[in-house]
């Protein structure tokens, strides 16, 4: 799945040309290169919900390389300022917000561009669809995905993403990652359902907002014109007893 | 609470293979449809699948049994009562008595060469009637008959006494010798003695074994698979008549150690797969260990028997209840010697002691406690008390958010009871004295290397995540498996390890591939030799190395049927890394990844070295070292 061109290449053993030129083209490829593993650590961290119960020692080593990534970005200033509501909540937030946003983007070919991350979870998809949480985070370029009628995979892909994101908000305790190592009852996805969205669209979910995101059904006069016809067909056998 | 088990499997049949559960000639075997041939089982306290109680079969007369059964008892540290014997299997195959005195083995392979050939197909099922009874086939996995025996055609007399040609003597006369190859005295000449485990490419999942360990003779060795099963082989006593089939581990006996297990609190399967297998160390006739799964420990008892009792009044020769009307004398059973048979029953079953997955367990020198870790916690237990256990070690945090390592593998001391180690996921060991506290979370020592700045990475935690631990004999060191490397320690130095030894120092380059691919967090395991002079440990490719710590000396082996000819000596291999190239060497790239050698164990004594490398498992050994130094 992550197919990409890039070398693949630690951290102090780069070999490639790009290091002889002008450091600049060194810490972009670094960048990138940090960013992959970033998005690939994330995957691996979502897909090991899916299945059996997941390892804890590999859950537990790849979400501290993905914290080791986050410093690192943090430092150096390429993790995005984060929006004033989050500022006082542990830095691990980041780090939930950055899996639920990866959750979401997941059917989008892992596409999770850093901007996305840092900001607190109120950024991005979910303030679009709750208008309930104070979100006041600047519009991100994916929001206006899913504002429109996006792909149903996203939406399938939603479900589990913000079923999260209730449980968060309702408990006002975000800890997705007790979610990774809980040993409660987890919610147990079929792998299948959430790859292909397989819900069938977007389920009425508390939140007003989904709602808008329903899919768009055939056409009215269609679908009255069915269900005038099962409506009859009700009656029919009601009639005849 | 207690909760039902899920019975003969058949909600699992989307998880595992079909075949697992098809009996002889297609039917779906259950506990309703095998022979009853004891008392109605009563239910198990734990939630294991209860198998129905076979009675014990006919097996060929060799003394070194083959038949085995698996009874569970619901009250544990009372055997069944033993029934009468002898019944049919469904199906059909009739295991009718083998005469007292065989003429010779009946299941070998008859010559290495034919072994070597393309292997026929299978005889129609040849499950045992234990296995029939308990309600499911043995799978393909043919151990008895697939194995490469090398022993069975009398070898010729030696040409020449002399170290190197004593490594071509027994080969087959009409057979062109190997070239010699000089193996250097200290890289040893280690010959595979044994192969056992399917041929066929394709292998099934539950075959792939998951565990492999000695008892504490080495006349024992067990071996655990993904399919809850365990096999023991024994080894044959060396006699005068056949001197060449000295030492050759022969099933013993087979039996289903854990079930798979649904949790209904959290919708969560629980694999049967064993992770560990530890011996007890024998107190009488009888052979026990410890098998556990990702949450529940077994005692396992294995005894054999070679007499039983003849003549009861209530019953007859069947088993069946006799009419009263027709006894009309009373006798007294009469014990009657019969085939050796080995019986295994499980005597403990410590359960609902782990919420975390059950990563290693380890036998105090007491013989009375064991211990037992999962990836937070470790809990000690009393070998006879199975509804409690205490925990020593909880390095759970109050807020799961804060978890950043685990325990990785434990173990006690060899010799001091009150002494213990785990290692963790990053890298460190802790040295725990129960006498000081009730918990141990305070470690009396902990083994920490500082880390290497000029070889930090991302990956740099990873690979420090310690696999596996291991006392040496003497209990003076520790060994231990990270990724990369295997250290050895000395107790008394806490600061870093005495020796660093690179088991595949190649793979550094390729960390971030190994991590895609999840190789990465592959667990490999190490062993001691029994004099602590030798270390050993898998790699990729079906590679094992060997590390001499006197010698400084390290050999690189492959465990593969290819590579591995009857008694020629194993020929070390070399990854090559971009320099000069010899001809055997393979290069990096072309290492596969899928053939991981993780399992691997050394004899106590010997050098004798039992490798399990995917379903199959390798037993080399030293014949011209046979004694260790």
């Amino acid at each position: 799945m992550f197919a990409r061109g890039l070398k693949r290449k630690c951290v102090g053993h780069e070999e490639d040309v790009e290091g002889a030129l002008a450091g600049l083209k060194t810490v972009s490829s670094y960048s990138l290169q940090r960013q992959s593993l970033l998005d690939m650590s994330l995957v691996k961290l979502q897909l090991c919900h899916m299945l059996v119960e997941p390892n804890l020692c590999r859950s537990v080593l790849i979400a501290n390389t993905v914290r080791q990534i986050q410093e690192e970005m943090t430092q150096d200033g390429t993790w995005r300022a984060v929006a004033p509501q989050a500022a006082g909540r542990a830095p691990l937030d980041r780090l939930v917000s950055t899996e639920i946003l990866c959750r979401a983007a997941w059917e989008q070919e892992g596409a999770c561009p850093a901007p996305g991350l840092g900001d607190g979870h109120t950024q991005g998809p979910v303030s679009d669809l709750c208008p309930v949480t104070s979100a006041q985070a600047p519009r991100h370029p994916q929001s206006s995905v899913w504002e429109m009628d996006g792909p149903r995979e996203n939406r399938g892909s939603f479900h589990k993403s913000l079923d999260q994101i209730f449980e968060t908000l309702e408990t006002k305790n975000p800890s997705c990652m007790e979610e990774l190592f809980s040993d409660v009852d987890s919610p147990y996805y079929d792998l299948d359902t959430v790859l292909t969205g397989m819900m069938g669209g977007a389920r009425p979910g508390p939140c007003e907002g989904l709602e808008g995101l329903a899919p768009a059904t055939p056409g009215p006069s269609s679908s009255c014109k069915s269900d005038l016809g099962e409506l009859d067909h009700v009656v029919e056998i009601l009639v005849e007893t | 609470g207690r909760r039902p088990s899920r019975g003969d499997g058949d909600g699992w049949q989307r998880r595992l293979p079909r075949d697992r559960w098809v009996g002889q000639k297609g039917t779906l075997l259950s506990a309703a449809t095998a022979p009853a041939l004891a008392p109605t089982p009563r239910p198990a306290p734990s939630p294991c699948a209860s198998h129905p109680v076979p009675g014990p079969a006919p097996r060929d007369p060799r003394p070194a049994i083959r038949a085995s059964r698996s009874s569970p008892s619901a009250h544990p540290g009372r055997p069944q009562p033993h029934p009468a014997p002898r019944t049919r299997a469904p199906g059909g195959a009739s295991w009718a008595r083998l005469p007292a005195r065989p003429p010779a083995r009946p299941r070998r392979e008859p010559s290495p060469e034919e072994a070597e050939e393309e292997r026929p197909p299978r005889p129609a099922p040849r499950s045992r009637p234990e296995d029939a009874r308990r309600g499911r086939s043995l799978r393909s996995r043919p151990w008895p008959s697939s194995r490469v025996s090398l022993a069975a055609r009398p070898p010729p007399p030696p040409p020449a006494p002399g170290p190197r040609s004593r490594a071509l003597a027994v080969l087959p006369a009409d057979r062109a010798p190997a070239a010699p190859a000089a193996p250097a005295a200290d890289q040893g000449s280690w010959c595979l003695c044994q192969l056992n485990g399917a041929a066929d490419l394709e292998v099934s999942e539950a075959d792939i074994i998951s565990t492999v360990e000695f008892n504490h003779t080495g006349e024992l060795l067990a071996t655990g698979d993904k399919g809850g099963r365990v096999v023991i082989f024994q080894r044959e006593p060396e006699s005068k008549n056949a001197p060449h089939s000295q030492g050759e581990y022969d099933v013993y006996s087979t039996f289903q150690s854990h079930e798979p297990e649904f949790d209904y609190l959290k919708s969560l399967e629980i694999e049967e797969k064993i992770n560990k297998i530890k011996w007890l160390p024998q107190q009488n006739a009888a052979h026990s260990l410890l098998s556990t799964n990702d949450k529940t420990i077994k005692l396992w008892k294995i005894t054999e028997r070679d007499k039983r009792p003849e003549g009861y009044n209530l019953k007859d020769e069947e088993g069946k209840l006799k009419d009263l009307s027709t006894v009309t004398s009373l006798q007294v059973p009469v014990l009657k010697p019969m085939d050796l048979m080995v019986e295994v029953s499980p005597r403990r079953i410590f359960a609902n002691g782990h919420t975390y997955h059950i990563n290693s367990i380890s036998v105090n020198s007491d013989c009375e406690t064991y211990m037992s870790a999962d990836d937070l916690r470790i809990n000690l237990w009393h070998l006879a008390i199975t509804d409690r256990s205490f925990n020593i070690v909880d390095i759970k945090p109050a807020n799961m958010e804060d978890l950043t390592e685990v325990i990785t593998a434990s173990e006690f001391h060899p010799h001091h009871c009150n002494l213990f180690v785990y290692s963790s996921s990053k890298g460190s060991l802790r040295l725990c004295d129960m006498r000081a506290a009730a918990l141990c979370d305070k470690h009396s020592k902990l083994f920490e290397e500082p880390e290497d700045p000029s070889n930090r990475s991302f990956f740099s935690e990873i690979i420090s995540s310690v696999s596996d631990v291991k006392f040496s004999h003497s209990g003076r060191y520790m060994l231990t498996r990270d990724y990369l490397t295997v250290k050895v320690w000395d107790l008394n130095m806490e600061a870093r390890p005495i020796e660093t030894y690179q088991v595949h120092d190649y793979l550094r380059s390729k960390l971030c591939s190994l991590y895609e691919n999840d190789c990465i967090f592959d667990k490999f395991e190490c062993a001691w030799n029994g004099s602590d002079s030798v270390i050993m440990t898998g790699a990729y490719n079906n590679f094992f190395r060997m590390f001499d710590r006197n010698t400084k000396r390290d050999v690189t082996l492959e465990a593969s049927r290819e590579s591995s000819k009857p008694r020629a000596v194993l020929k070390p291999r070399r990854v090559c890394v971009g320099g000069k190239r010899r001809r055997d060497d393979i290069s990096v790239d072309s290492l596969d990844f899928t053939k991981k050698i993780l399992h691997t164990a050394w004899h106590p004594a010997e050098n004798i070295i039992a490798i399990a490398a995917t379903n199959n498992l390798y037993i080399f050994q030293d014949k011209v070292n046979s004694d260790m130094h």
